[in-house]
């Protein structure tokens, strides 16, 4: 200590560095790796009506992997997450087209269960201080019940349509449901959603003080509170944040394909959490991006797309995915450890 | 205003433009749909079939399936790509794929027809042929499909329930094997009116030994049930094991066979199966498509093509065994 160093924390860093430390940079190159690896092997992977179909696929994927980023950095799952894109569905689906209520007033409601059950999971995690993964492992076995038992008793079948015919189909439709046209090629708007998602999530995880919280509580949950952070609100939030995703997605979903069946959702809860994975965020919390759980999804929906437009036999089809999931997994892991060592 | 925030402002600037440039479309609320395509590409060259259904990886029904697609496709000259996805979303999605791929004819399974009326009709516009299999019959047209090639659900579970009133049984239950699918409770339904009084059950096909012990448990609790009749071949032999835990004495007829089905058919466990013979679902359209666009030949007028029920019992059942064995049956 002879000379007078710059303290570290207020040093500047080289470009490099700076880069290695973003969470998202090992999902920005394996979304490159993948989508160069199925341009070169298959013609239509790069056509307008190629992109139109992966972006579609990753779209809704990607507006939940947001969300449950923002979680996972919170520090928390929820397993509830898939089969909820399936309630609200229902929940809409059964108002509008049993009970002909119209279908901006069946969303709304739908949307108010929605994030009474985000409420209900926060709640419960926080009050009995249970691992989220059993809680909202209750939620899933619930809803899912839920889900069969409640539509067979009020439509005697296992699937709500009939959509189409409600009040208030056409309007709520263009904005959930609509398609765009760009050169003669229709996107869906889903994939409008999936990037506001990532906008909004990633301006409230960088430029907010419920940000910080954020990575307060998934970081370290008592040093948070000792600091004044308010850690139950904040994670309370942020389970309805995800409730809110999941009816965002069901509301796509049973706007744009006019029929929900009971059994939807069921395993998506994975994909979602995948997609947060490859995207940077750590499983223990405390560290990733809302950026990258979006482009985890991308990952995942050119390589689901890709590969059939690779005309493999799909029997390998899980296998190539799987392969490839640890395999982006895998590059984030060491780029973290980079980005730990430039950090210190 | 720092840097990162003007960039994201560009950004959106760049993103609104390009939505305002652009034309949005909504969904159409209830009408009628364009319906029937001119007749597509007639040009000679290879063939390419796109077959989507609705079954999950592994199934051995629809291995079936795949197998003869495979088949006539092999035979034909014709090139078969097979892909499924059990979430009709999921499916809708594979066939805006094949779409995009431009394929020369599209077979696809509706188990869920409103979830891919928009995917269909986009097929159809394209001027791809579509057929559709196994379910779906009644919008199959209406999605302005060419031809449908499946067993009417209602008429196979008739089918079943009558022949079992014919066999004397009096009290029967219905197991169905998955929660979602519409067909199941369509077979259940027609069974109920071809034999009159009848339960269902819900079992989780992908949890046998769960299956096994509520079908026990059934049989336990109403000894009055002298009929079982499942819609699975591997639910079928759930229950034979599971009326002979249970000392019943039902007797089990069952949807589809397997090996073990047939073996039980001739130790005359299981009554009968009702066979839709789904390798026609995979071989005929993949046929037919190429008929149309060789020869503009549409099966069917109108009115399905029905490839089953046809009901195999200890009389047909070794002639039948073989097939099964090796995939085809």
């Amino acid at each position: 200590m002879t000379t007078a160093t710059l303290d570290e924390r207020v040093g500047t860093k080289g470009l490099a560095d700076r880069l290695v430390a973003r969470p998202e940079l090992g999902s920005v190159l394996g979304a490159l790796v993948v989508l160069l690896f199925f341009s070169v092997l298959t013609d239509q992977f790069l056509t307008p009506l190629g992109v139109a179909t992966w972006l579609d696929d990753s779209a809704t994927l990607g507006i939940m992997a947001v969300a449950v980023a923002l979680l996972m950095i919170g520090g928390e799952f929820d397993l509830s997450a898939g089969v909820m894109t399936a309630s609200t569905a229902l929940v809409t689906a059964i108002l509008a087209t049993k009970l002909g209520w119209n279908v901006w007033l069946a969303v709304l409601a739908s949307l108010v269960f929605a994030l009474a059950v985000g409420a209900l999971n926060g709640w419960l995690v926080m009050r009995t201080g249970l691992p989220s993964f059993i809680v909202t492992l209750g939620t899933f076995l619930a809803l899912q019940g839920l889900n069969l038992g409640v539509t067979r008793l009020v439509t005697g079948s296992v699937q709500v349509s009939g959509m189409r015919a409600a009040d208030g189909y056409e309007s709520a439709g263009f904005v959930f449901a609509s398609t765009v046209d760009i050169g003669g090629t229709s996107f869906q708007i889903s994939i409008v959603w999936w990037i506001g998602a990532a906008v909004v999530a990633s301006w409230l995880l960088m430029r907010t003080r419920f940000g910080n919280w954020i990575f307060a509580v998934g970081g370290a949950a008592p040093s948070a509170r000792a600091v004044g952070v308010p850690v139950m609100r904040t994670k309370i939030l942020l389970f309805m944040t995800t409730a809110f995703a999941a009816w965002l997605v069901g509301t796509i979903n049973i706007l744009r394909f006019t029929t929900v069946q009971a059994n939807q959702g069921i395993g998506l809860e994975f994909q979602f959490i995948i997609a947060a994975v490859i995207g940077g965020c750590l499983l223990t919390g405390g560290f990733g991006s809302a950026v990258g759980a979006a482009i985890g999804a991308l990952i995942f929906g050119m390589a689901r797309q890709g590969i059939v437009f690779a005309r493999w036999d799909s029997d390998w089809f899980q296998l190539f995915l799987g392969v490839m999931l640890l395999a982006a997994v895998l590059v984030n892991n060491t780029f973290r450890r980079r980005a730990e060592r430039v950090r210190k | 205003m720092s840097r990162s925030t003007r960039l994201t402002r560009a950004g959106l600037a760049v993103a609104a433009s390009a939505l305002l440039l652009s034309a949005c479309t909504g969904p159409k609320a209830s009408g009628p749909d364009p319906t029937g395509g001119p007749v597509g590409d007639v040009s000679a060259g290879p063939l390419r079939i796109a077959v989507i259904s609705h079954g999950t990886p592994g199934d051995s029904f629809w291995n079936v399936v795949k197998n003869g697609a495979e088949a006539a496709g092999k035979e034909l000259g014709v090139t078969v790509e097979y892909n499924s996805d059990g979430d009709p979303a999921g499916q809708a999605k594979l066939v805006d794929n094949a779409v995009a791929q431009r394929v020369g004819g599209l077979v696809v399974s509706m188990a869920n027809p409103d979830a891919l009326r928009e995917s269909v009709s986009r097929a159809v516009r394209a001027g791809i042929p579509v057929i559709t299999v196994n379910s779906g019959e009644a919008r199959s047209a209406e999605f302005g499909a060419i031809a449908h090639i499946g067993q009417n659900e209602a008429v196979a579970g008739e089918a079943a329930g009558k022949r079992l009133k014919t066999e004397g049984k009096r009290k029967l239950l219905c197991v169905i094997h998955e929660a979602g699918n519409i067909g199941l409770n369509q077979r259940c339904e027609g069974a109920k009116q071809g034999f009159g009084e009848a339960s269902n059950l819900q079992v989780d096909i992908s949890n046998p030994t769960d299956a096994q012990a509520r079908i026990k448990g059934a049989l336990q609790s109403d000894p009055a049930i002298d009929a079982v009749l499942t819609l699975n071949s591997q639910v079928a032999g759930n229950t034979v094991s599971a009326i002979s835990e249970s000392g019943s004495k039902a007797e089990v007829a069952t949807f589809d066979l397997n090996a073990d089905v047939v073996a039980a058919i001739k130790a005359g466990q299981v009554l009968f199966a009702v066979d839709q013979q789904q390798y026609l679902q995979g071989y005929l359209p993949v046929s037919f498509l190429k008929l149309y666009r060789d020869n503009a030949n549409v099966v069917g007028g109108g009115r399905p093509v029905l490839t089953g029920p046809n009901l195999v019992d200890k009389s047909t059942v070794d002639t039948v065994g073989k097939y099964a064995e090796r995939g085809t049956r």
